[in-house]
């Protein structure tokens, strides 16, 4: 459909009205919050914002540890970096997709990168499931944004706990160095730890998603 | 709608976290999550896992440029979006993208018992499976993991009862033979790694030719 330069206009400003609430009621959810990690508050700044130096921030937190990942996994420093300005620059573009209440800064740019390298790898892209959106006037829940803050914080303690063989076959599975046969006879892969350390986490995710509709 | 019972395997999910899985398990796992908030939960703490090991492993330094690289960019036109695809009557968005956005084209497989098939290759195949009420599906054992996702109807075999959203995944030491329950047809995803084997209905010879 074409559009015209006063729909385009109109489309525009109800943008930025939906915006402002969205910027309001979330600043709120960050000061209730004393907790939210550092990332978690750049991250919504430049979701709401567009703000740039939060931006900034989060690429100095986060570039050098994505090469270092996708380095990790096999690939030379330049096709790394390639990966890092893509993922990147996603985070910038996608940012209206961040919901704190649902997932981690971390576990997002994650699930990014991994979407990222598997488009490069297959023709036909990665399936998908469908997306959930909250309602318009959805008030963000600033008990489930910490919990699921608290969660993750428990993983990485519980990851570091682990030993070093488990850790290691733990990465490798996340890396994607391991298929999923592999995955199913590693009877030592701590599986279990992780979705039991995040048990608290699923339950309250669960409650969340059923209040979800499709887009 | 009765609530899901049958979820995806532990491995699997994390493997589809990973992006391991192979295309046609991907697009069964993708579509069960579009109708499962137990596992749209699960895989999501998959991922949370996954990008704890992405925060906490080394970092390696950036080439100076990259970050004035990137920062530059901020401005520019956003990348082109690959649309997220959209449920269509019973067929949740992942299973339209493997159709792209079509109706299933159905070849008749004898008794009633129909099949599209959405994707074949090396890596396994990808169908959607069409059973009228009370028949059953040709008795078949499989060599490798066959994945089952009800998205009408419902069926059953030695292992239970699958309604819609149920998934089973069988492996190579199953020899079942789901019934469709009465009522409406049941249309299933169902993905496989290998050729199926089917022990009746078609000649081994055949198989090729339906490309079961
Ligand atoms: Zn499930």
């Amino acid at each position: 459909m074409l559009m015209t330069a006063d729909m385009a206009y109109d489309t525009g400003k109800a943008q930025t009205k939906r915006l402002a609430r969205r910027v309001q009621r979330d600043r709120k959810a960050v000061t209730d919050g004393q907790d939210m990690t550092d990332q978690t508050a750049w991250m919504l700044a430049v979701r709401d914002a567009r703000d740039k130096a939060a931006f900034a921030r989060l690429f100095d937190f986060y570039a050098p540890r994505l090469k270092g990942f996708v380095m990790r996994g096999g690939m030379d420093a330049a096709l790394a970096e390639e990966i890092v300005q893509d993922v990147m620059l996603t985070v910038w573009h996608k940012a209206a997709q961040f919901d704190p209440e649902r997932a981690q800064v971390s576990g997002w740019i994650y699930q990014i990168t991994r979407n990222r390298q598997i488009d490069t790898i297959r023709r036909t892209g990665r399936a998908m499931p469908e997306e959930l959106k909250h309602e318009d006037d959805h008030e963000p829940d600033a008990g489930q944004v910490l919990a699921m803050e608290q969660e993750a914080g428990k993983l990485k303690q519980a990851l570091s706990r682990l030993k070093p063989e488990q850790r290691a076959m733990i990465e490798k599975a996340y890396l994607g160095d391991l298929t999923h046969q592999e995955i199913r006879d590693q009877t030592g892969l701590p599986l279990g730890t992780i979705k039991s350390r995040i048990r608290l986490g699923l339950d309250r995710l669960r409650h969340e998603l059923k209040e979800l509709r499709e887009p | 709608m009765s609530e899901i019972t049958h979820h995806i395997p532990e491995p699997m999910l994390a493997a589809y976290a990973a992006g391991t899985l192979p295309p046609v398990f991907e697009t069964v796992v993708a579509t069960h999550v579009s109708m499962c908030a137990t596992c749209r939960a699960g895989m999501q703490a998959h991922e949370m896992a996954g990008g704890a090991v992405l925060e906490e492993g080394g970092a390696v330094d950036l080439s100076d440029a990259l970050k004035a690289d990137v920062l530059a960019l901020l401005d520019g036109p956003a990348p082109e979006d690959r649309p997220a695809p959209k449920r269509k009557g019973i067929y949740p968005g992942p299973v339209m993208a493997a159709l792209k956005n079509r109706e299933p084209r159905w070849k008749s497989l004898g008794m009633g018992v129909r099949q599209s098939i959405l994707m074949d290759g090396p890596d396994g195949s990808l169908r959607l499976l069409y059973i009228p009420p009370g028949r059953a599906v040709p008795d078949h054992g499989h060599n490798g993991i066959e994945m089952t996702l009800v998205l009408q109807g419902s069926f059953s075999d030695e292992t239970g009862a699958f309604g819609v959203g149920d998934l089973e995944v069988a492996d190579e030491e199953l020899d079942h033979t789901p019934v469709a329950g009465e009522g409406l047809p049941c249309i299933c995803l169902a993905a496989t790694d290998a050729p199926l084997r089917f022990h009746s209905v078609l000649p081994r010879l055949l198989q090729p030719l339906f490309r079961i």
